[in-house]
């Protein structure tokens, strides 16, 4: 019995360590990333892996001062926002009736949006291209939103339909012979009922959209519309030297996903396991 | 409660304009699209498969058709193996009972797949740097020194080189969704099986492994999916032509090639590129496929 015990704690000791390896080996590029943005060019070469000796902000500057970044981050801010608040109208909506709406149109149109979930919209980037040319949305942040909108009602679909149809349909039975209609009933109850739901969607849609450079890279060409990860992407290639200034474009443009990942990071853990449990 | 076909229609137009005009239209048409022959812009004229034919019978394209489906597999099974057997390890752990800060080795496990992959790629491009280079560096200071070499230089070790990058940061996904699994588990199994006498390591193979095996399908599929339509992460290490001398050329970075290639001083060629996407469609097709058997059966929830 004595022996069981120190086995158990002697392999418990063996987990921490695996575990504790492992986090260093997730945090350290991380921590590399940071750090090599605060050191001088010289620094790097001299001291690649540790943290800085003298720190330096010079290429956080240079981005703002001479590389217009500014512009470039109210841009992805802009197109993150206004995305995400689309999506979030258009998928409540759908959720909605899906879920209280019971009949087999409904069942089919489930699995018609679910199937989204696994269709790489790029390829149908030829496609894509024409028709954002004929509507006059090629070089266009709008043409961005609309591309996030309709890849992201998938999921979004997904999860707030499973959310509804656990919270029960007396309430809005009973506003509904007091008179109000759908769209009252959908924003005065559903609506805060399902809060939790919808905080978990504007967390998890936000990371892939803000993170985004491929449809940026293919369909803007202006360079005062160059979203945050656009600007990374060519900024690489011109300055790849310049190991600084690139980290420092780096380190900004993840700085807002790993603070909204550091307050929210249970709601995006909570749309993760919603998709596992559904396997 | 009555129910009126009027508020059905106009809660689902918004949404379902959005899906159908920007989603499912340019899909479908793009299949459409390699049956023509058109330079991007003006007229296109019917082919029939033309287009096809080209990338398979004409050797500049067939050959780097093949070329990157191969390295499309590799750079897949390499990614499939270290992030499931990685998470499987990784959830198993957390899952453990007595194991305090498991929530915190999650969430902290979980950020790198919060980042760009192009942020990703520039990263692990500074730490394979062969001249000062972290990894390099490291294996230098251990007196490892003879395995430092030029890890994204090379064609024997580059695509190895990029999967690890990948599966560092996608390997939080799996862990999280094997570790959902884990905990839908009913203890009563565990019980049954600890008064049987069954070891930590013999309830994990008999009972735990069978139960979240689906669990691994689905994410199987899942990094199937994205591989197959990956771009990023090549564009970001190796450049559009999956340097050195093509061997991380994978089908998203020839798609992108053929189709955009103007910016490197190529001629475009929409139909063939066209014909690459709906060969790509196809593949992943098989894939999703697969995902739905297991993952829409029950629809209806």
């Amino acid at each position: 019995m004595r022996l069981n015990r120190k086995k158990w704690s002697w392999k418990i000791f063996f987990v921490y360590v695996v575990l504790t390896l492992y986090t260093i080996y997730t945090l350290y590029p991380i921590f590399l990333m940071i750090a090599t943005s605060l050191k001088g060019n010289l620094e790097i070469m001299q001291n690649p892996s540790g943290f800085p000796r003298a720190v330096t902000w010079k290429g956080f500057e240079t981005l703002f001062r001479r590389e217009n970044f500014g512009r470039y981050f109210l841009n992805s801010i802009f197109v993150t926002v206004v995305s995400s608040a689309i999506l979030l109208v258009v998928s409540v909506m759908l959720a909605y009736i899906l879920s209280r709406y019971v009949c087999r149109l409904s069942n089919f149109l489930y699995i018609f949006f679910l199937m989204g979930m696994m269709l790489p919209l790029r390829l149908g980037l030829l496609s894509l291209n024409d028709l954002l040319n004929s509507l006059g949305l090629i070089d266009s942040l709008w043409g961005l939103i609309f591309i996030y909108v309709a890849m992201n009602i998938p999921f979004t679909m997904f999860l707030l339909t499973g959310y509804i149809r656990m919270i029960p349909v007396e309430m809005e039975e009973s506003a509904f012979i007091d008179g109000a209609n759908t769209w009252t009933i959908l924003r005065k109850i559903t609506v805060p009922l399902i809060k939790p739901a919808i905080a978990t969607t504007i967390v998890y849609n936000f990371v892939p959209i803000w993170n985004d450079a491929f449809f940026p890279l293919v369909f803007v060409s202006t360079k005062s519309r160059r979203t945050l990860m656009l600007a990374i992407t060519l900024f690489f290639g011109q300055f790849s030297t310049d190991w600084n200034l690139v980290f420092s474009a780096l380190t900004l443009a993840c700085l807002p996903v790993i603070l909204v990942y550091i307050f929210c990071s249970k709601y995006l853990i909570r749309g993760m396991m919603a998709g596992a449990l559904k396997g | 409660m009555k129910r009126s076909k009027k508020v059905y229609v106009a809660f689902l137009l918004p949404a379902l304009f959005f899906y159908v005009v920007f989603m499912l239209y340019p899909l479908v048409s793009s299949l459409g699209l390699s049956l023509f022959s058109w330079n991007g812009y003006g007229a296109k004229t019917f082919v029939g498969l033309a287009n096809f034919r080209r990338l398979f019978g004409d050797p500049s394209y067939s050959a780097r058709f093949w070329g990157a489906l191969k390295n499309n597999a590799l750079f897949f099974l390499f990614t499939v193996v270290l992030q499931n057997c990685i998470a499987l390890l990784l959830a198993a752990f957390l899952n453990i009972r007595r194991l305090r800060g498991a929530k915190f080795f999650r969430s902290v496990l979980y950020i790198p797949a919060t980042l760009s992959i192009i942020v990703v790629g520039f990263l692990w491009s500074l730490i394979y740097n062969p001249l000062w280079g972290p990894l390099n560096h490291t294996l230098g200071a251990v007196g490892l020194g003879a395995l430092k070499r030029a890890w994204l230089g090379s064609p024997h070790t580059a695509l190895l080189a990029i999967s690890v990058a990948n599966a560092w940061q996608y390997t939080g996904v799996p862990m999280i969704m094997f570790l959902a699994g884990m905990q839908a588990i009913p203890d009563e199994l565990y019980e049954a099986a600890s008064l049987d006498g069954a070891s930590g390591s013999r309830q994990f193979w008999g009972i735990t492994f069978p139960l979240i095996r689906p669990v691994m399908f689905v994410i199987s599929t899942i990094v199937f999916v994205s591989n197959f339509s990956a771009f990023e992460i090549i564009y970001a290490m190796a450049g559009t032509t999956g340097a050195p001398n093509y061997s991380t050329d994978i089908l998203g970075t020839f798609f992108y090639r053929i189709c955009f290639g103007q910016r490197l001083g190529l001629q475009p060629d929409m139909g063939v590129g066209a014909a690459i996407a709906a060969c790509m469609f196809l593949l992943i097709g098989v894939g999703v496929f697969f995902w739905f058997r297991i993952y829409g059966k029950d629809g209806d929830l």
